[in-house]
């Protein structure tokens, strides 16, 4: 480990003087053609909401590129300007939190740490939870219910034997609803605990 | 718009720093809140792909130069000692982190936070919100005009008090790079019992989360300076290794 690396310490109660933005959940603009919606909650071990959290993603865009420098592909414009990548939501009274965004598109694996390359990631978002009472900020990711196939060659995925613990990483869709709201929880702990990752 | 993305093959990712020891455990019993909010289960290690080893470089369109300013948001000065908090922002290899977010937010003199949520029985300061936020520039640096916030009690033990502190954000480079950390003043009689502070198990990591007061950067007649520098994990590659695997 290099020395002097700088440690992390809770958000706190107050963060929401400071951190959300007004189009912090918005990673494109509320109407955009295309644009879907990620609605859920953030739960405590007691399954009760955590209404002082803090939800971020990070995420390609509709094509699998990224606007910056360090994807060996070349930094991408998104076809859609507006395209932010990144989303912030502060949770509600409820644990709730909402983004607006594009589909991400799937991504090529490369090579690199304990990855060969020459696969395929599913379409996915990282996400950071942050909130009073957590030290450090956790890392899970979003998965589509409806890319089965791509999400059946995820290298993430696949790396998560047991088919309940996968199932917490991947957003639904309510039976009969609409086409492009989906829902994802987050549980911090109990017997459906979301898979965290160490990043 | 890409419809055909550049190959790929021949290119080797970098991967951030993996810091063993150096974050709070998340399940801290000193710190009660957390007992609810810890994941049980061991992490899962997520190998740095190209979602990790990219991340959000923007801010500078929301930020201006007035946002660096706590004490210039209101129409009067806020009551307490003026102070300027200036460092660099590096990663762990050495380099600069230029061009990222800031964000900051801390009580006010008095020991209160300008949030509904607040209610310890100390003085709200109408010309105090304590929100601030700049980009860092070429060089890594960043500064900070503000007041030193106050100590306040908390729910968490018998008498319990928060040492002063300031809250930092930092978006970083790269995913793995996001920190969200506490900034101390020197000296502060209540680092002992601060269940959050000692939950850093190293006591030098948690030495580097304190400034240090600066009478050079102390502007006479004007304002205390302190000054922190931010380390982020690195890649561990130098500059020259990075063209190398991108060739």
């Amino acid at each position: 480990m290099t020395a002097g690396l700088t440690p992390s310490q809770t958000v706190g109660p107050f963060m929401a003087i400071a951190l959300p933005w007004l189009d912090g959940p918005f990673v494109v603009p509320e109407g955009t053609p295309g644009a879907i919606e990620i609605t859920g909650r953030l739960l405590d071990g007691a399954g009760l909401p955590v209404p002082d959290g803090l939800i971020e993603t990070w995420q390609a865009d509709p094509d699998g590129r990224f606007a910056h420098p360090d994807d060996p592909r070349g930094a991408a414009e998104p076809a859609e300007a507006a395209f932010r990548g990144f989303g912030r939501c502060p949770t509600g009274p409820d644990g709730g939190y909402r983004i607006v965004t594009l589909r991400p598109g799937p991504l090529p694996t490369v090579k690199g740490e304990g990855e060969a390359g020459g696969g395929t990631e599913a379409p996915h978002l990282d996400v950071s939870v942050f909130a009073r009472g957590m030290l450090d900020r956790v890392v899970t990711r979003i998965y589509f219910c409806d890319e089965q196939e791509a999400n059946a060659a995820d290298p993430v995925l696949a790396a998560i034997a047991d088919p309940d613990r996968r199932a917490t990483l991947i957003a639904t869709v309510e039976t009969g609803g609409p086409p492009g709201e989906f829902r994802f929880d987050i549980r911090l702990q109990g017997a459906r605990e979301t898979v965290f990752f160490d990043v | 718009m890409s419809t055909q993305a550049p190959s790929v093959r021949g290119f080797t990712l970098p991967s951030y720093e993996r810091p063993t020891g150096l974050h709070p455990p998340l399940a801290s019993p000193g710190y009660r809140a957390t007992e609810l909010r810890a994941p049980r289960r061991p992490l899962v290690v997520l190998p740095h792909r190209l979602t990790e080893i990219t991340g959000p470089l923007l801010g500078a369109e929301r930020v201006t130069p007035a946002d660096a300013d706590l004490t210039t948001q209101h129409a009067g000065e806020p009551l307490g000692e003026r102070i300027t908090v200036t460092g660099r922002l590096l990663d762990g290899d050495g380099r600069p982190v230029p061009d990222t977010l800031i964000e900051i937010w801390q009580a006010n003199a008095a020991g209160r936070y300008a949030h509904a949520v607040d209610n310890h029985p100390a003085p709200l300061d109408p010309n105090f919100s304590g929100a601030g936020r700049c980009m860092t520039d070429s060089a890594g640096k960043y500064r900070f005009v503000t007041i030193k916030p106050g100590s306040y009690p908390w729910r968490n033990h018998p008498n319990a008090w928060r040492p002063a502190h300031i809250h930092f954000s930092m978006l970083g480079r790269a995913f793995p790079q996001r920190l969200v950390t506490q900034m101390y003043f020197p000296g502060d009689p209540l680092f002992s019992q601060d269940p959050i502070f000692n939950s850093i198990p190293d006591p030098k990591a948690r030495e580097r989360l304190i400034a240090r007061f600066d009478l050079g950067l102390t502007q006479p007649d004007w304002a205390l300076g302190f000054e922190w520098d931010i380390v982020l994990r690195g890649t561990g590659a130098t500059a020259v290794q990075r063209a190398e695997d991108h060739r």
